[in-house]
């Protein structure tokens, strides 16, 4: 079986899109029936990755982030949605899951727990394509190749195991591992947070030349702005399970048009004192995504909330630089103070959910 | 909590249920003519089925089973054939000595294994910890039965200190708590106390270097608090495990002091059970299996509830 | 600032010594524990008695001589005396070594492999079909070991091999309910769901992936139900319920020398010294493993 795939680079179509992704976990009833709930992890998040560009995801912890990479991943099954990977289905007929997953490979986190600590470098990297029928011999060539590619000489790493190295080290044996497959898509979760700063900064760079020789297009996890600036194209914010905007990387962090979008902004410590935050971002409670707030999920948190605001979820509309906002103050004619003048309907407004 | 409370109750029920399939089971597993023990081999056919229906051992399996736990549970555990006599009062009788004994050996192991759990815990990698540790290893690794032997050897044959075996006067259906018969307790249960005294020092040891090396008790000693003081914490976040352990090994003792009481003919379920195998006395064994089987079930629940009681953490898992 | 630079530095090329594996570091601290190793010497001594034992006892250990029952210690040409039919004891000490270990080790041995099999499907597969093969083991598991030996041998009847089966199913449920933990603890690992993202089917994953970091511990906590099984092997044949006469077993000896202690306590007692020998040698070795294997690296 061999490990060509077709590229289409259409670059008008989308490497990846995805849409009105759900995933609820249960949660675990007592036994008179109560709590009976579910947590909406990721609760319809639509979006599109397009070929050789660096897509970052930026939330706090328990927006969804991990679990819509591992719905990527399908890792875990969603529970509504759809996966379209150049055009075909993931998971159908011309689509089955074992090539998508050729195609497609994830980082993880903690570089130690995604080592088996039995098996040498070399096995761990040389595991995948093994699975998809490269013979032995070729494929720990390929794992010692790929050692090489990520700076980690293969005299001195190939037969080591995951103990004996750093967590930099791991996580270039990490990324190596994924490219084992030969994969278009990478997503990186959280891939580089818990590097030490001067080691993380290698491993970015490592990542980008890397993207560059090979064509890669990244989907990039992070709660750590400033690397996400760093590194991506375009940036996708997300908020409990939702995305509230998404667009071009400098724009966002120029003007970034969603309230809690300008709050996560704001939050980034600065030594400027002429950017000192005087007060702070978010008001309220951390959400409950349990029982999410109704309308837009926001609200309860929104210097800028209005009725209208806890009625009506917002969808992803156009904003004023180019991005697309979820917010009723950028809705041409919403009942929102703050929105733009506009035709009275507004079409495809979403009920409460 | 209450809702873990009552889950883990409501979960033990299809376990009973389970525990009488597999005590029913195994007793009907076993080959040969259930009556064979008290049929006289020239016996005519028709006492022969005259019996069986007695005993109902010509109907189904299915419809035994039923019959058999629908009268356990209003206390009819059935006849003995051996004896004649009613399996539960038989069953009871032999509870209580058991239990009594039972109860003796795990107090007694329960003290001394603390005692050196919290020596060598205490005086970690000291030549008191290798003693005692020494002292727990023995204790787990001795063939109880041989010890048993041994002690009779020694106190009875020997020394002629204490009686042999039996349960004293009255045999085993008058106890008094008198010197009498007190001291045909002593051997056996010393004899009993011997594995979950290794048990249970091996247990406290670990849980006691546990405790000290945690953090906590830095905290405590920077504040100012006396050893008496540590001591007292150390034993209040090691006495829910260590209880629950006690609770287990009184369980397996009550299940597994056969051997101990066939050694020393101490008149308790072990010894009953005994009788019953060899005699094949299917009612009878039947019965002392679901009774032995049920207390170490509703022991372990007790166990479970208590341990949560005291460390509310278990209840959140 | 160079360390925004993507390779690292080159190094100058030294020569490394390939690095120990998981096994070989075990070893190696096995090697430094001396009680664990005095032990290991003891039960290999054990073992070389059962496999040699018959070829090196110096009389035939079924040969009775009723005139000279129940001869003491050191009586002329019978080192440990004899038994209750005239046997030597030395003769069917060595010689019961064979039947002892044999009873001890093989329903440990088979209940490791069941066991291990029932678990770590469980523990892999996980949601009901889990729940369902826990709960059947937890049926079983609600008898105390004992009482469950007892029972199923008297129903099943006496003789070794009945007795190898009820042991065998004593310790399947405590072996399988490790193997579950285990194999669950490990398949929440990250490196698992990595396989699962190369599209690996769930048996290549659990032979390359999961296997090797599972089978130690089951292994460790398998050794340290030997000692156990050989005590209740022979508690079994001290009943009558498992080895059956003129056999030389340690327990089935101790049965029907009861009536000696009397007479000749201490040749009544020879056996039960070489169950608890046997049982202290297979404890520290088990605890010398565990300590060899649970350090991290």
């Amino acid at each position: 079986m061999t490990l060509a795939h077709d590229d289409r680079d259409d670059r008008a179509q989308p490497m990846l899109s995805v849409r009105g992704l759900v995933k609820h976990f249960p949660l675990k009833k007592d036994l008179l029936g109560r709590g009976a709930g579910v947590v909406r992890a990721v609760d319809g998040v639509s979006f599109d990755v397009f070929q050789g560009e660096t897509l970052g995801v930026v939330g706090e912890s328990g927006c969804g982030k991990s679990t819509t990479a591992r719905l990527l991943m399908q890792l875990i099954a969603h529970d509504q949605g759809e996966l379209v990977f150049d055009g075909q289905t993931v998971g159908s007929k011309s689509l089955p899951l074992k090539d998508y997953r050729r195609q497609a490979q994830m980082v993880f986190q903690d570089s130690y727990a995604s080592l088996n600590p039995r098996l040498t470098m070399e096995d761990s990297i040389a595991f995948a394509p093994m699975v998809h029928g490269l013979p032995e011999r070729e494929a720990v060539e390929r794992a010692r190749d790929l050692l090489d590619r990520v700076g980690l000489s293969p005299q001195r790493f190939a037969e080591r195991y995951p103990h004996e190295l750093s967590g930099g080290q791991r996580q270039r044996v990490n990324i190596a591992r994924a490219l084992a497959l030969q994969s278009r898509l990478i997503i990186l979760d959280e891939a580089v947070s818990a590097l030490d700063k001067s080691v993380e900064a290698q491993v970015l760079n490592l990542l980008l030349d890397l993207k560059e020789a090979l064509g890669l297009t990244y989907i990039f996890i992070s709660h750590d702005l400033n690397v996400v600036r760093y590194m991506s194209d375009r940036v996708m914010v997300m908020y409990l399970g939702q995305v509230v905007e998404v667009g071009d990387s400098e724009t966002l962090f120029k003007h970034a048009a969603h309230p809690y979008t300008q709050a996560l902004l704001s939050s980034i410590p600065t030594m400027d004192p002429d950017r000192r935050t005087e007060t702070p971002p978010l008001a309220g409670d951390p959400p409950n995504p349990i029982n999410p707030p109704s309308g837009c999920r926001f609200h309860t948190r929104c210097v800028h909330a209005q009725p209208i605001c806890s009625e009506k979820m917002p969808v992803l509309a156009p904003a004023s630089h180019g991005q697309q906002v979820a917010c009723w103050m950028h809705v041409a004619g919403a009942a929102h103070t703050a929105a733009p003048a506009g035709p009275g309907r507004v079409p495809n407004q979403e009920a409460v959910a | 909590m209450l809702g873990y409370l009552l889950r883990r109750l409501i979960y033990s029920l299809p376990i009973m249920l389970g525990v009488a399939l597999v005590c029913f089971a195994l007793v009907h597993l076993a080959p040969g003519d259930p009556l064979v023990s008290i049929l006289p081999p020239d016996a005519s056919a028709d006492l022969q089925a005259q019996l069986l229906e007695l005993y109902g051992f010509n109907r189904s399996y299915p419809e035994q089973f039923v019959s058999w736990v629908w009268r356990a549970l209003q206390g009819d555990l059935g006849t003995s054939i051996a004896s004649n006599r009613p399996v539960a009062s038989e069953v009871m009788t032999a509870v209580g000595n058991t239990l009594r004994l039972a109860m003796l050996a795990t107090f007694i192991g329960f003290v001394l294994g603390s005692f050196f759990g919290f020596v060598a815990g205490y005086f970690q990698n000291s030549w008191l910890d290798k003693l005692a540790s020494l002292t727990s290893v023995l204790g787990v690794s001795v063939p109880h039965y041989w010890l048993g032997m041994v002690m009779v050897i020694v106190f009875s044959s020997i020394l002629m200190w204490l009686p042999p075996g039996g349960a004293g006067p009255g045999g085993s259906s008058q106890w008094v708590w008198d010197w009498e018969h007190v001291k045909h307790m002593l051997l056996p249960a010393i004899t009993m106390s011997v594995i979950p005294m290794g048990i249970i020092a091996r247990t406290v040891r670990a849980l006691v270097a546990d405790i000290l090396a945690q953090e906590f008790i830095v905290g405590l000693r920077a504040k100012g608090l006396t050893n008496l003081g540590i001591f007292w914490h150390v034993v209040k976040n090691a006495a829910p495990t260590a209880l629950a352990v006690m609770g287990l090994q009184l369980g397996y003792l009550l299940g597994g002091s056969i051997l101990i009481e066939t050694v020393f003919s101490w008149p308790g379920t072990g010894f009953l059970l005994n009788s019953a195998i060899f005699q094949r006395d299917l009612p009878l064994l039947q019965g002392t299996i679901l009774v032995l089987a049920m207390f170490f079930v509703v022991l372990n629940l007790i166990v479970d509830v208590i341990q949560t009681l005291l460390d509310p953490r278990i209840a959140r898992a | 600032m160079t360390f925004l630079n993507a390779a690292a530095s080159p190094v100058p090329q030294l020569v490394f010594e390939r690095s120990a594996g998981y096994w070989e570091t075990v070893w190696r601290r096995f090697l430094r524990d001396k009680v664990a190793l005095g032990a290991a010497l003891v039960v290999l001594f054990l073992l070389v008695l059962a496999i040699l034992g018959p070829w090196l006892a110096p009389m035939d250990p079924y040969q009775s001589a009723m005139l000279k029952r129940l001869k003491p210690i050191g009586f002329e040409g019978h080192p440990f005396g004899t038994d209750e039919l005239g046997r030597d004891m030395l003769s069917r000490l060595m010689v019961g070594a064979r039947l002892s270990l044999f009873m001890g080790i093989t329903p440990v041995v088979c209940a490791f492999v069941i066991g291990s099999l029932i678990g770590i499907t469980a523990g892999y597969i996980g949601g009901w079909v889990n729940s369902v093969m826990m709960r059947t083991i937890d049926v079983f598991y609600a008898f105390p070991s004992v009482l469950l030996a007892i029972a199923l041998s008297g129903a099943l009847g006496a003789g070794i091999t009945n007795s190898l089966i009820s042991l065998t199913i004593v310790f399947i449920p405590p072996l399988a309910r490790v193997a579950e933990s285990v194999t669950t603890q490990i398949r929440g690992r990250d490196f698992v769901e990595a396989a699962r993202a190369s599209g690996a089917s769930a048996f290549t994953i659990v032979r390359v992936h999961v296997l090797g970091n599972v089978l130690g511990p089951i292994f460790v906590y398998a050794t340290s139900l030997i000692a156990v099984s050989m005590i209740l092997a022979s508690g079994l044949s001290f009943l009558g319920l498992g080895v059956k006469p003129p056999e030389p077993e340690w327990g089935l000896m101790l049965n029907t020398l009861r009536t000696a202690i009397y007479t000749q306590p201490w040749i009544a007692a020879l056996p039960g010294v070489m169950i608890f020998i046997t049982s202290i040698a297979f404890n520290l070795l088990a605890d010398g493993l565990r300590s060899a294997m649970e350090i991290k690296q």
